[in-house]
């Protein structure tokens, strides 16, 4: 089988200008990972799928990578006022400080590859989105391998990210009238869990209305002072 | 198989859903069949829409039996999620004990002692034998034969659900491996009772291929019926018994060798003409091959601990890493993908699901087809919905 190392060559080789770049796994597994860019992803697929005969594409999940912040011991040097034998001076002088700074996050998909032609594997692929919020779109693999379609799906579904390219983009699991993305980690569960929008919201908000006395009731507009 | 060894022609859009045209300005039916229609085997739903008897749109919808399982995984410990797995597919719930036992050891690296690795060999091919006769036995319940054959089914997957009873506690929330080795272990009469169960096992398989696989109705019904084309369903990821119907050898036990499959001799058959009676026959023969593999686990099984002393179970947690482990579920290929970082839970639980994959094509496999035959292919690709909405 071949190593992440030469998949990166032989995918460099192929596609100018795509950006591989391969993510170590610490684990004994020992299944490393290529990180695609999302604009030369199908291109590098579609030579993975035909030349590198990885026919078979098992699975696809999402991860979501919340923004972290990170608190690190930096050191700064900067000028200090001292008394020293009486006279003020102005020193240069190292010190150690505690700062904090943002990891912004992201979301990813992990794509497991096997090859049923060669009988190995797996290859792992990963691709990253941009940021958690407003650009969270990546490239479908859907068209490549079939496979993808219900998986891509899913992960629409539960965290929220948009495929370019997926032929039929709906939610999976949850119904289509849900609102957020269960499985991202800041996920809020609601305190009502079976709430789902009906045509009889708006009559059960006027008969809700009735029975604390603000209104009649009944479609039609009513008279005034006939409350 | 010609496929997986000469490049395949792919012309553009091959594997695109397929699609057909309704004869004329024929008005579409529209029917839902589900959720509670009897043969969705659980509440699963499909938007069909029929050209007279002709389906010419199909589309599954799920999620009736959604809970998040993957969610729950992530807010408890690794061991937590064991008994859980026992739910996903819950026919089968020995072979999800052992796809998540599986991954967590590739994680930690965790060695199995000889005598778990027998045991759960023993209990996944007694698994595959009691999946894959019920799945045959409510295949042609589908078609209308009324009970015999799900009887007959049925009667020895009692005698298998015993064993398990009588082995791990439970019928089928068994909650019985761990992360290297097993729960607990094998009695010299439980194997004795096994060997008797498993030695009656062949006369089972004898009686219902000499009830079924010549029979009129059941071929007349089943053959030529929602053909899967090979490179199409290994394209679709579609994995398991499905697969090796459409021709393509491809078993994760030959392939992976996972636990100790190598030391056994079995055959993988293949079917030839890619319908549903060739996956009703795969099924039919693959018990044949596990009874032969249960026999030399049986022969073979030596003595020793079922659990690997040094194996961590209290304050378990492993290294940060990823990895991905599957096993040849009766279903398909069932995976576990699993993140740590460094945690006592884990940071992402994924299940690759056999059931909800095997299903990607299963548009493909109805249009064109008659409505009464849409039952009869979705009962041939043999899923459960605790797993496919997990």
């Amino acid at each position: 089988m071949k190593t992440v190392e030469e998949i990166k060559a032989a995918i460099e080789a192929a596609v100018p200008g795509a950006g591989v770049e391969i993510v170590l796994n610490p684990s004994v597994s020992g299944q490393h990972s290529l990180r695609l860019d999302r604009e030369h992803a199908v291109d590098v697929a579609k030579l993975l799928r035909d030349e590198l005969s990885l026919d078979f594409l098992s699975n696809v999940t999402g991860v979501d990578w919340p923004d972290k912040e990170v608190t690190e011991k930096v050191k700064v040097t900067r000028p200090v006022t001292k008394t020293v034998d009486g006279v003020q001076t102005t020193v240069e002088e190292t010190v150690e400080e505690t700062a904090k700074r943002v990891v912004p996050g992201c979301l990813e998909t992990v794509y497991h590859l096997y090859s049923v032609a060669l009988k190995e594997g797996p290859v792992v692929l990963r691709m990253r989105t941009v940021n958690r919020t407003d650009q969270v779109d990546l490239p479908s693999l859907t068209p490549i391998w079939r496979s993808a379609e219900f998986q891509e799906r899913e992960i629409f579904d539960l965290f929220g990210i948009v495929f370019k390219g997926h032929p039929d983009l709906r939610r999976l699991l949850m119904w289509d009238e849900f609102k957020d993305h269960p499985m991202r980690r800041d996920y809020v569960e609601p305190d009502d869990f079976e709430y789902e929008p009906t045509a009889h919201d708006d009559v059960l908000a006027r008969a809700l209305a009735h029975k604390n006395g603000q209104q009649g009731i009944g479609n039609r507009e009513q008279r005034p002072g006939t409350a | 198989m010609s496929v997986t060894e000469t490049k395949v022609e792919r012309p553009e859009g091959w594997n695109r859903p397929a699609v057909v045209e309704p004869e004329g300005d024929a008005e579409l039916l529209e029917v839902a069949m589900g959720p509670h229609h009897p043969s969705t085997h659980g509440v699963f739903r499909m938007d069909v829409s029929l050209d007279g008897e002709r389906v010419i749109r199909l589309k599954p919808v799920f999620g009736y039996l959604h809970r998040n399982h993957e969610k729950l995984g992530e807010g408890m410990s690794y061991l937590g999620s064991m008994p859980f797995t026992d739910r996903l597919d819950y026919i089968c719930p020995l072979t999800n004990n052992w796809a998540y036992a599986l991954a967590v050891e590739k994680l930690t690296g965790q060695a199995v002692p000889e005598r778990a690795e027998y045991l759960r060999v023993i209990l996944g091919e007694l698994t595959r034998i009691q999946n894959h006769a019920s799945s045959i036995g409510f295949l042609i319940q589908e078609m209308g034969a009324s009970g015999t054959p799900l009887m007959y089914a049925f009667r020895e997957r009692e005698k298998i659900l015993d064993l398990f009873e009588a082995l791990t506690g439970a019928r089928m929330m068994v909650n019985y491996m761990r992360f290297g080795g097993c729960r607990v272990d094998a009695t010299e009469s439980w194997l004795t009772a096994t060997r008797k169960v498993v030695d009656g096992l062949p006369g089972f398989t004898e009686e219902m291929e000499r009830l079924l696989t010549s029979n009129e109705i059941l071929q007349a019904r089943t053959q030529g019926v929602g053909i899967l084309r090979p490179e199409l369903a290994i394209n679709a990821g579609v994995t398991g018994p499905m697969l090796r119907a459409s021709g393509v050898n491809y078993d994760i036990r030959k392939v992976d060798g996972y636990g100790i499959y190598n030391r056994f001799k079995f055959r993988v058959p293949l079917g030839d003409h890619w319908d549903v009676y060739d996956r009703f026959m795969i099924r039919m023969l693959e018990m044949r091959e596990s009874i032969k593999i249960v026999d030399q686990a049986l022969k073979d099984i030596p003595g020793g601990p079922v659990m690997d002393p040094k194996a961590k179970l209290r304050g378990f947690r492993p290294k940060p890493g990823e990895a991905y482990g599957r096993i040849e579920a009766p279903k398909g290929e069932l995976g576990f993908y699993l993140i740590s970082d460094g945690g006592p839970n884990p940071y992402r639980y994924r299940i690759r699901p056999p059931s909800l994959i095997n299903l990607t094509i299963l548009e493909d496999m109805c249009v064109g087809q008659n409505v009464a035959d849409v039952v009869l292919i979705f009962g041939s690709v043999d899923i459960v919905l605790g797993e496919v909405d997990r």
